[in-house]
């Protein structure tokens, strides 16, 4: 049996349909994926992540925890800001990609994919062990629901439902404040490729929050959006998803992510000499994005190959895309046919598509 | 959900129609709800043989890509080209939007409305 979240009865009255996504049941869709990926496009959408794990480390010496346990600084972090990072193994692969908060001097939220949660707590618990380190870490997942608004109307809708934080929070930034008059972490962050907020709050709040922004955003075009929009909204944003792009036997550096390696900071941290090795050494693969023209997609898990027909890569992730009216994917492919502009072409279960080499993200938003 | 008592199922969630010695088959409403946006759908050519249980075709939605299985055995006279044209048809009315006729021999073994309808209720 699944696992429901505290917004479960919200989406059945909404006519959701379920899928089962890291053990929780999660809505996929509320009427159509590809007109819920078009509202956060262009008005906004209303998500429940509340699968999502939330950990928290505390204690003097948190941020010195967090160093050595992830590959970024996060007691560099300012307070209230946000980093994108990525927790690894000594071998440099990597267990989890995160988005770190400090929320306090000593106070840090670490919030991880819903199939990770137990792998990143624990990992962070045993590096503070090490470390015998002064911080404790507490996996607070069951005890956080989690709301996204996000699409170009997120603004001006959340502004109306709260004071002056919301519209001068900036972007990855995380602020405690109120929404609807609920006590809530807001956070300008998100994984769609547009503007808006996440939303941290105590699942008993959850379901009227979840009504009052409903409310509130109707007459700005904000629906009810699904898991499945939000993987085509992350795939054009050429985000990664843990499982797809990323595992633990990923090569950061291959994964286009060794920007988010600190190698300059002061003391060792897991994965160090690894992630060391593979800085220096010549890709073997890098991650690249494709598009095709037909109707079908490249799907995860189709052989990428060259003219001459010789299996060069794999694709990760594809779909139509519905912002662009193409078939887009997401693949790792052998050195020197990851250049944009390569021709190449997936194996659509026995039929090869021309594909072509394109720069990642596929989709920017405007502003941006 | 619309299950009509006068047509045929299987566990595959697609709909038969039996008329004299043509069957009509398509998905039914529960399948086009289950796969999402229909982007693709791939019919096998007029004139080709099917048989019962076997891939004949595709439908590719945002989300995946599944088989259409034949639900019984025959030879393709007509395919719904509109629906090829057009695959959003499936979701707007997928017990409208018919996907291939077959001529058939064998009466075929296939389920009734209520015992579809008891399948798709225990999910």
């Amino acid at each position: 049996m699944s696992r429901q979240t505290a917004l479960h009865s919200v989406h059945t009255e909404l006519g959701a349909s379920f899928t089962d996504f890291a053990g929780w049941s999660m809505p996929v869709r509320y009427t159509s994926e590809t007109a819920e990926h078009h509202a956060v496009r262009t008005t906004a959408g209303l998500f429940d992540l509340s699968h999502m794990g939330e950990i928290k480390v505390t204690g003097p010496d948190a941020g010195r925890v967090l160093d050595r346990a992830v590959v970024g600084t996060p007691s560099r972090i300012g307070l209230g800001r946000a980093r994108y990072s990525m927790i690894c193994n000594d071998a440099g692969g990597i267990l989890d990609d995160l988005v770190v908060y400090r929320l306090a001097d000593h106070d840090y939220l670490v919030v991880a994919n819903a199939s990770n949660v137990d792998v990143v707590a624990t990992a962070l618990s045993e590096r503070t062990t090490d470390e015998a380190a002064d911080a404790q870490v507490s996996d607070k997942s069951q005890h956080c629901a989690l709301l996204a608004v996000q699409g170009p109307a997120a603004v001006t809708i959340l502004a109306g439902l709260g004071d002056d934080h919301v519209t001068a929070l900036k972007y990855y930034s995380i602020a405690r404040t109120k929404v609807a008059g609920h006590d809530v972490l807001l956070a300008r962050t998100g994984y769609t490729g547009e503007d808006g907020y996440e939303v941290y709050c105590s699942p008993s709040v959850a379901p009227d929050l979840w009504r009052q922004i409903s409310a509130a955003g109707e007459r700005y075009g904000l629906v009810p959006a699904g898991l499945a929009c939000r993987d085509t909204l992350r795939l054009e944003a050429g985000m990664p998803l843990y499982g797809h792009e990323l595992d633990a036997d990923t090569n950061p550096f291959e994964a286009g992510l060794g920007r988010v390696i600190s190698f300059d900071k002061p003391n060792r941290f897991v994965g160090d000499t690894a992630l060391r090795r593979f800085r220096d050494l010549p890709r073997r693969r890098s991650l690249v994005g494709l598009a095709t023209s037909g109707r079908r997609a490249p799907r995860a898990g189709y052989d990428v190959v060259d003219r001459a027909g010789n299996t060069v890569g794999r694709v990760t992730s594809g779909a139509p895309s519905p912002t662009l009216g193409y078939p887009i994917a997401m693949a790792y492919v052998e050195a020197g046919h990851n250049t944009p502009g390569t021709e190449l072409a997936v194996d659509l279960r026995g039929t090869r598509e021309p594909a072509l080499v394109v720069d990642l993200p596929f989709y920017q938003r405007p502003s941006a | 959900m619309s299950i009509p008592s006068d047509l045929r199922y299987t566990d595959q969630h697609e709909w038969v129609d039996l008329n004299g010695d043509i069957a009509t088959i398509g998905i039914t409403q529960y399948a086009a709800d289950s796969l999402g946006d229909i982007v693709f759908v791939g019919l096998p050519p007029i004139g080709s043989s099917l048989a019962s249980g076997q891939p004949c075709g595709e439908l590719e939605s945002t989300k995946s890509v599944s088989d259409l299985m034949a639900p019984l055995d025959g030879d393709v006279v007509e395919i719904n080209d509109a629906v090829v044209d057009d695959p959003s048809l499936l979701n707007s009315d997928a017990m409208d939007a018919w996907l291939v006729r077959l001529k058939f021999t064998a009466i075929p073994v296939l389920l009734d409305a209520s015992t579809y309808a008891a399948l798709v209720a225990a999910g």
